[in-house]
């Protein structure tokens, strides 16, 4: 078993720490920085600038740590979901979605999930662990289509916020002049809403921040939502409503949309109550059966209803477009299948 | 509720701590706030460390915060509580969260350490119309259950599933429900333990006739 650390996912103060301790001169950390984030190495042999006897010493006790997906699968309308595999029998999904000039890439931050939302796949796989920075971004760096993204959304397997300090590095990583130098308003992180880590990704973090919502009624969401029951929607909303997102930071919200339960008029009424003075979006998603779910989604009328209703209440409402339905398009399915059939 | 989210921690002062199974300890300090059976409160060792959450098992009444905990040998928090002394010092929260109990009838269904929420509540008058579930691997596991037992009789139920013991279900929790006919739609049934305890547990539930409406859980974050 291979037991070799991986450069991938570290910093350029640690990368300067490791090539110290192999007496490496010192300007061979910025080499090795710029080998692992700017360029397309799959080994250490790649490092070409490096002396030869600097990229053995590395090799004997490191590792790249990149690796290509292990399956993807191809929608008719072009989504791909991309299935990576991060230990025996433990895999996530990163779902590729183009569309026009655009192209996002959704990944995943922890392998399973231990929130446990009555909607969602990936919580009937149990939590399996936390991906590492590195993990995350190889999720993009491995990506063919990486060169088309035009935004990096954390909507994939796990909470992020359960693995804060890991997506918080990958974001510094994704963001840095060292790194891939992308604008953090090209990244949002989604959260259930774990206050303590909202708060400490708000104060370290420019990246967007989505907030899965579901329902206005605490009774309600916590039938859908056991982390309810610790960080209330309230307090949660009470916390974004403190925070300073300035002129380009953006706040959103995700409403999955379930026949007679969170459809009703009702329902809009309390979201704007619950929303009122807040600068932000409502993405109304359709739901994606899950095995075995007592759910059901609304209907295209009723989604449109909705959407029309929360726009006359000024606040601003879109659709998400359903993508990739016929390759297993809710989180999650396509690892389950994986994992039980290995 | 106010806004005591893992902030405004408290230095208390531990009155005992003591070791009730292999893993398993129990701990109380002197409570300094009001609460509801069935929340939860922050707890660490200094006010600049990250908080950790853990349900009360004290009745709403009782005169001490009692706290049990399992040792996670490669965590931080937990070795080290379970080597407190009385009078050595903890942080803690006042207590929050909605996971609350029921004058009604339901079903409490527990693992392990997820019995501590229930205790609170039947330790605090909840006791009519309550069933009582409990997984456990060993015997030792059933913490509280010479305060169930008597109360509840044959409401009380102990799954055990590493050893055939006399007078318990041999099985997990789920095992016992699968064991069972169909389930009324009528108690709330709550649900505490880890996140794949709680998502099988409920999934089950809904298989065997209960809406989701009736189910809440606590997940151990």
């Amino acid at each position: 078993m291979d037991t070799k650390d991986k450069l991938f996912g570290k910093t350029p103060e640690e990368v300067a720490i490791i090539c110290h301790s192999l007496d490496m001169p010192k300007y061979a950390a910025g080499q090795v920085t710029d080998w692992l984030y700017k360029k397309n190495i799959l080994s250490i042999d790649g490092m070409t600038n490096l002396a030869a006897k600097y990229r053995e010493a590395l090799k004997e006790k490191y590792e790249i740590g990149l690796y290509p997906p292990s399956k993807v699968e191809e929608s008719v309308d072009g989504t791909k979901k991309y299935l990576y595999q991060s230990g025996i029998k433990k895999f996530v999904e990163s779902a590729y979605i183009p569309d026009g000039e655009r192209a996002t890439l959704c990944v995943s931050s922890q392998v399973g999930c231990k929130m446990g939302c009555l909607f969602c796949m990936t919580g009937k796989q149990g939590f399996q662990g936390n991906l590492t920075a590195g993990e995350i971004v190889n999720q993009i760096h491995s990506l063919p289509e990486r060169d088309k993204l035009t935004s990096i959304v954390y909507m994939g397997m796990g909470e992020p916020f359960d693995n804060l300090e890991n997506v918080l590095r990958s974001i510094e990583i994704l963001t840095s002049a060292w790194g891939y130098g992308w604008s953090p308003r090209r990244i949002t992180v989604s959260t259930i809403g774990i206050i303590p880590a909202m708060q400490a990704f708000l104060e370290r973090s420019e990246a967007n921040l989505a907030v899965s919502l579901h329902s206005p009624f605490e009774d309600e969401r916590r039938m859908l939502m056991p982390v309810e029951q610790v960080y209330p929607l309230p307090e949660v909303l009470k916390t974004i409503k403190s925070w300073d997102f300035g002129r380009q930071r953006r706040i959103s919200f995700e409403y999955i949309l379930f026949k007679n339960l969170n459809d009703t008029p009702r329902h809009v009424k309390e979201l704007a109550r619950l929303l009122n003075g807040l600068k932000c979006r409502i993405n109304l998603i359709r739901f994606h059966p899950i095995p075995d779910t007592p759910l059901e989604g609304s209907d295209d009328q009723a989604v449109q209803a909705f959407k029309d209703a929360l726009n006359k209440k000024d606040i601003l409402t879109t659709v998400r477009a359903s993508r990739g339905e016929d390759i297993w398009a809710a989180c999650g399915l396509l690892s389950t299948r994986e994992m039980t059939r290995k | 509720m106010s806004s005591n989210l893992n902030g405004d921690l408290r230095r208390v002062r531990i009155e005992w701590v003591r070791q009730i199974a292999e893993n398993a300890y129990v701990l109380e300090y002197q409570r300094f706030f009001d609460f509801e059976a069935g929340q939860i409160i922050s707890i660490a060792l200094s006010a600049d460390e990250s908080p950790r959450m853990y349900s009360i098992a004290s009745g709403e009444r009782d005169e001490n915060i009692q706290v049990l905990f399992n040792v996670v040998n490669e965590g931080h928090l937990t070795p080290a509580l379970s080597c407190l002394k009385a009078g050595d010092y903890l942080w803690t929260s006042a207590g929050f969260g909605k996971f609350t109990g029921t004058t009604g009838k339901a079903w409490w269904i527990a693992q392990g350490t997820g019995i501590a929420p229930f205790a609170s509540m039947f330790r605090s008058g909840q006791r009519e119309g309550k069933v009582l579930i409990h997984g456990g691997r060993y015997p030792d596991s059933f913490y509280y259950s010479d305060e169930f037992e008597p109360v509840l009789g044959e409401n009380y139920i102990r799954c055990c599933s590493r050893e055939i013991v006399s007078g318990t279900f041999h099985g997990r929790v789920t095992d016992y429900l699968n064991s069972i006919g169909p389930l009324s739609a009528e108690p709330l049934y709550y649900l505490c333990g880890s996140s794949e305890m709680v998502v099988e547990t409920r999934d089950l539930l809904i298989k065997k006739g209960v809406p989701f409406t009736r189910i809440v859980g606590e997940i151990y974050f």
